[in-house]
């Protein structure tokens, strides 16, 4: 049995310089819990014992990463480990000059975010105005040789622009865009009715995406992240929890995902204190729901427990309060009113906040007064 | 893209990697946000797409080295399969 995993996600720092509402991120980033980032000799050591557990993929991320001085030193160490690195960026005054230096010490491939399709309404939802650092960036790294992915975010403020989205990929020379719809965690789940998207809208984008999957074919591949919310069964989280896949935080903190951390009923580990393998095989937030002997009904019974794992712990714990019931947005689930509540046909959006370190402190402060 | 014959050559695009993976005594093919795991036939196979040999020449070679004939439809249709997925290019 294969329990070793095949992923890693670094979280090289919380420090970002856009402020998308729907951020992944813990809500209090800024606060106590992530202020002592990794130093470049931990992440070094953290990708060697990651590569010795099994680890062959491995993506840097943050906030964002290129605002790590050490970025190249940490590329260098993966590529000789025979990592396959992949830069998750949102290219924000990332010059050619330094990505043709990542590309001399073996980074593999590129990420970009765009928040959408023309600067007017990407720079909006960004909150900075980045759009067109992204469309140069887009450019060096095709100039470069690098794989490119252009990563998007949809919600109800930019799914109507799918169309022009993959227009934009296509005409970059991209070969994948990765159009995810928000999964409501962190930042998006705060800010949850702005983004809620109309079971319209998805349809039409929808559409959209398996009409240029048939026109592009292996051109540009389409990557639609579904929007779990509105679907009749859970999705098949991170693979299984702690099956393939690990998050080390900016501060050394590792989860089963990069949204495991707000589980506050699970105890977790720091590179600093353990070596990976050992967090990977003993420690209790891993093993708390490995394989199926945690599940409940109606998973426990279920023939598709093989397949969706029983959906998504941090989503049982964000909305039903227990991270050891069957995720909510399946159908099965007795919390499955409470995903209908938050379906947003008929209501009007409402106002997000931006991600960003004051909103961070204050909700940090709210979140420790209530625990 | 012009009918694959075996006068074809196959190479590896640019985004894909292969890679000894130690830990599970394999040989790997890494590529953006995904990976296929090989068994020895494959890996051989891959190690030989080196963008001169043509899928003629891979599958002699192949048929020399283990002793064997008749591999075209396999090597082909493993091919096939990894450029199906973008992961393989075929040149004249």
């Amino acid at each position: 049995m294969d329990r070793k995993p095949l992923w890693l996600l670094a979280e090289l720092t919380y420090k970002c310089p856009l402020q998308c509402p729907y951020c992944s991120n813990p809500l209090d980033f800024a606060g106590p819990r992530f202020k002592r980032e990794l130093s470049t000799a931990d992440w070094c050591r953290v990708f060697r014992e990651a590569k010795a557990l099994g680890v062959l993929q491995l993506g840097l991320s943050g906030g964002e990463p290129t605002v790590r001085p050490d970025l190249e030193q940490l590329v260098r160490t993966a590529h000789e480990l025979g990592l396959y690195t992949s830069l998750i960026t949102s290219a924000y005054r990332l010059s050619r000059e330094r990505l043709a230096g990542l590309k001399a010490v073996g980074l593999d491939h590129v990420q970009i975010s765009v928040q959408g399709a023309d600067a007017e309404l990407s720079d909006e939802i960004a909150g900075t105005t980045s759009y067109r650092d992204k469309i140069a960036a887009y450019h060096y790294t095709r100039e470069l040789g690098f794989p490119l992915t252009v990563n998007v975010v949809l919600h109800r403020r930019n799914l109507h622009q799918v169309e022009a989205l993959i227009r934009l990929a296509e005409s970059l020379g991209a070969e994948r865009i990765e159009l995810a719809n928000t999964q409501f965690y962190g930042w998006a789940l705060h800010n949850r009715d702005a983004l809620m998207p109309t079971k319209a809208q998805l349809a039409a984008a929808w559409q959209v995406v398996e009409r240029e999957r048939a026109r592009l074919g292996t051109a540009l591949e389409i990557v639609w992240v579904l929007p779990d919310y509105h679907e009749q069964f859970p999705k098949p989280c991170m693979g299984g929890w702690a099956r393939a896949y690990m998050t080390v935080t900016p501060a050394g903190e590792v989860w089963p995902c990069h949204a495991a951390g707000r589980i506050t009923t699970l105890t977790f580990e720091n590179v600093r204190d353990h070596p990976l393998d050992w967090i990977w095989e003993h420690s209790e937030a891993f093993n708390r729901f490995r394989g199926e002997s945690w599940m409940p009904e109606p998973c426990r019974s279920c023939p598709r427990k093989a397949q969706d794992f029983g959906g998504c712990r941090c989503q049982a714990f964000l909305v039903a309060g227990d991270a050891g019931v069957t995720d909510p947005v399946c159908s099965l689930s007795p919390h499955r009113h409470l995903i209908d509540a938050a379906l947003a046909d008929e209501r009007e959006p409402e106002e997000w906040t931006y991600r960003a370190a004051p909103a961070s402190r204050a909700l940090a402060a709210a979140l420790r007064e209530r625990t | 893209m012009s009918a694959v014959t075996a006068a074809s050559i196959p190479r590896l695009h640019s985004k894909a990697r292969l890679q000894r993976d130690e830990v599970r005594d394999r040989d790997v093919l890494l590529y953006p946000e995904g990976l296929v795991g090989l068994n020895p036939t494959g890996a051989a196979i891959l190690a030989l797409c080196d963008g001169a040999r043509s899928l003629a020449d891979i599958v002699t070679t192949l048929e020399r080295r283990y002793g064997v004939s008749g591999l075209e439809g396999d090597v082909a249709a493993f091919l096939d399969g990894l450029a199906a997925k973008g992961l393989v290019l075929y040149g004249p």
